[in-house]
């Protein structure tokens, strides 16, 4: 359960987003100004590295106040690589390299692609779906070295970026290795795979896609109060609140999955099976939560919500966008339906009931 | 009014590790016993006294309850254990389990000490079935509709009029009901019901069993013609019944049961896709999973609320709108997902006959104990929306 002190993270981080990243100004921002001085303020509270400890160069905070941060890049719909620097940081840990206080991203993104690691300590390798691997100075990787895995820190100048956009416009990137120099490689913690990374990345953009869920009802309640149609606000029509109370179910479904899963890795010392029930399910339900919730927010705000100038698609992309990152629902579902179908009936109830 | 809904992640604590093997073992016993076939889906059977009567000798109904009425002050996620294996099993639990969700806790609010000595100790001793008298010919989901009246008298009150597609009934012992006892004011439609206790051998009171779609019974009407009700049957305040309906609806509203009544599909899909099942039934059954897992942690989530004495009416709304709707298409979705699956393996009978007991019971699972829409309305008014 989130303690006071994550609570605190949490309303600190609320309030620099709400002064240098509220939506309405970065919508009509056209040179990305906002982003520098946001960076500023996030670095000076210690948010940035939040998951690195103090003797690695971060503020050393709980994987707990790490998500409660989330929660609120989330609810902002933030499109700024704090996410990413996040798990970048969180990534070096695992292997001791100290973070530099740069903003980063990490690699890989998608679960069935490979970076590699030669005898000469140079990367090679494929990494598509970046998350603003171009605006980040760092990238935190994980690589194979056909034995082991190895988390290495590199340069984004070391690699090839091919720019490309998500469906809310931010940078989603392929990042080329091609006998790359990593600054530093380290060993990673015994029995650490892709896949715990590729979970880590699913249980961050989870608590993200619930965070938005959240806004866009916020959103969507107030706006069916406002908005006077046939004489009275459109919130009065059953039609609407039927709408609106399902977005309120799927708003709740996401927040409790998103939560759980978020509780589980907090409070684990290892991805078992059982935190990968949670894990992967937060990500399944969440993204199915995204779908349903945007298209519900969109048809309670009709026309004005599908224009460039309101707020609305800053949160409704965005979310939609977050489902592709680390393995996307349907990946996921099929991973889980053979770890159930393998388990078999019999033990079966005894895992989805088992904490 | 707020949109802010809560769902902290509570975990089941230790004890409830220990009680969860405990009650499989004590279940797996009645199977071994033959009291009742874990692999049937449906309430065919569901009301069996003598099982209800050793669930009681556990300590397993009314747990919650203060021990000086029977109860075993034990917590709601202890509770939230027995209710979820029970499910699971299918055990027959009907006779039971509206007096343990329910009825019991409005009696320890609402009834007079002497009725709450003699009621609530046999309600946990597993002796007592419950119904629940809210609908009428004329009044469902528009619970304040109600015509039915109680009329005082001498000592007590004279009961006329009928309730409707009352589950239990034509075995229950007591029933919950609404009773007018004033006409509504102009101001406010909701005023001048009242909840008694009604005991189902009162002369006068009569039940005339309805079968269901599925062709089992389940359903009565239940005709009261000049029955008498003591003074000390009233329940709460005179013509107030609808403050004390709220609170009631948490309780009611969140369960396990509002999610697993059609659970037997997923297992016999499980049996039919095998060990290494192909990427489209696989990805299916994942999802199914992931939705499944979502409800239970939303479901202990609201437990969690409630043993924190929370009143969580508009989550508990919600669990039980998003519970419904998924256990009701889960017979479809498991439907779809064994299309393909080998005609020649083991489990198809068995799958076939479970999905026709799914299928046939999964219409009512958003209309009992408050409709979809009901629900959402509830839902809409937490949000500030009306």
């Amino acid at each position: 359960m989130p303690g006071e002190a994550s609570h605190l993270v949490a309303e600190t981080a609320a309030r620099i987003l709400a002064d240098f990243a509220d939506p309405q100004t970065v919508n009509r921002d056209t040179d990305g100004s906002w982003k520098t001085r946001l960076w500023n303020a996030l670095n000076a509270a210690g948010l940035t590295l939040a998951w690195v400890p103090e003797t690695l160069g971060g503020s050393g905070a709980s994987i707990a106040d790490g998500f409660a941060i989330l929660g609120a890049a989330g609810r902002a719909a933030l499109a700024a690589p704090l996410a990413e620097t996040l798990a970048a940081g969180w990534l070096l840990a695992q292997g001791g390299i100290e973070a530099p206080a740069t903003s980063m991203t990490v690699a890989p993104c998608r679960p069935r692609e490979r970076i590699t690691i030669d005898a000469e300590g140079e990367l090679n390798g494929r990494a598509s779906g970046v998350p603003f691997a171009r605006e980040a100075a760092h990238i935190a990787v994980l690589v194979q070295d056909g034995v082991s895995e190895r988390i290495a820190l590199i340069q984004i100048q070391e690699c090839c970026v091919s720019e490309g956009r998500n469906v809310a416009g931010d940078p989603v990137d392929t990042v080329l290795f091609e006998g790359a120099k990593p600054l530093r490689v380290a060993a990673a913690p015994p029995g650490f795979t892709q896949d715990i990374l590729m979970l880590m990345g699913s249980v961050i953009r989870s608590v993200e896609i619930a965070g938005a869920l959240e806004t866009i009802l916020a959103l969507s309640v107030a706006y069916a109060n406002e908005r006077i149609a046939f004489e009275r606000p459109i919130g009065k029509f059953q039609a609407v609140q039927q709408n609106l109370a399902r977005l309120a179910g799927e708003t709740a479904a996401a927040i409790a999955v998103a939560g759980s899963a978020a509780d589980a890795v907090a409070g684990a010392d290892q991805f078992d099976d059982d935190v990968f029930l949670e894990v992967v399910s937060a990500k399944i339900r969440t993204a199915e939560a995204a779908a349903e919730g945007a298209a519900i927010a969109h048809q309670v705000f009709g026309a004005i919500g599908f224009t460039q100038e309101h707020v609305l698609h800053r949160f409704t992309l965005r979310m939609l966008a977050w489902r592709d990152d680390f393995g996307n629902e349907s990946y996921w579902a099929n991973e889980l339906g053979k770890r159930a179908a393998c388990r078999g009936a019999e033990e079966f109830w005894p895992w989805v009931a088992s904490r | 009014m707020s949109t802010a809904l809560r769902f902290d992640p509570i975990r089941l604590p230790p004890e409830c590790g220990a009680l969860r093997k405990e009650v499989r073992a004590f279940l797996t016993e009645h199977i071994a016993a033959g009291t009742f076939d874990p692999h049937h889906g449906g309430h065919g059977e569901s009301y069996n006294r003598a099982f209800s009567k050793s669930v009681g000798a556990k300590g397993w109904i009314g747990m919650t309850w203060p021990k000086k009425y029977g109860g075993h002050e034990r917590s709601q996620l202890e509770r939230f254990v027995v209710t979820e294996e029970f499910r699971v099993a299918n055990a027959p639990s009907n006779l039971h389990f509206v007096a343990d969700r329910q009825s019991g806790p409005i009696l320890l609010k609402y009834a007079s000490e002497h009725i709450k000595q003699d009621i609530l100790p046999r309600i946990c001793r597993g002796e007592l079935c419950f119904a629940i008298g809210m609908s009428e010919p004329g009044s469902g989901s528009d619970l304040f509709a109600a015509k039915a009246k109680a009329t005082k008298v001498e000592n007590g009150w004279r009961i006329n009029g009928s309730k409707i597609w009352t589950t239990s009934a034509h075995v229950a012992d007591y029933m919950l009901a609404l009773f007018r006892t004033s006409p509504p004011t102009k101001e406010n439609r909701r005023h001048g019901l009242t909840q008694f206790l009604v005991d189902l051998k009162t002369p006068g009171i009569s039940v005339h069993p309805i079968n269901q779609m599925t062709g089992l019974p389940g359903f009565n009407e239940v005709v009261f013609a000049d029955a008498f009700v003591p003074d000390d049957h009233l329940l709460g305040e005179i013509d107030g019944a609808w403050k004390q309906a709220t609170s009631e609806l948490a309780y009611e509203r969140s369960g396990p049961e509002r999610f697993l009544d059609t659970f037997y599909v997923m297992l016999e899909l499980i049996r039919a896709v095998g060990p290494e099942p192909d990427l489209r039934s696989a990805e299916g059954l994942g999802r199914l999973v992931a939705q499944l897992h979502t409800l239970r942690r939303m479901s202990v989530s609201v437990a969690g609320m409630l043993q924190a004495g929370k009143e969580p009416v508009v989550e508990g709304s919600i669990v039980k709108d998003l519970g419904t709707l998924w256990e009701q298409k889960l017979p479809a979705r498991v439907r779809e997902l064994a299309a393909f699956v080998d005609p020649e393996m083991t489990n198809r009978a068995t799958l076939d006959e479970q999905l026709a007991i799914a299928t046939t019971i999964a219409p009512k699972l958003t209309i009992q104990g408050g409709t979809t829409e009901i629900l959402r309305g509830i839902i809409a008014r937490g949000l500030g929306l009306r």
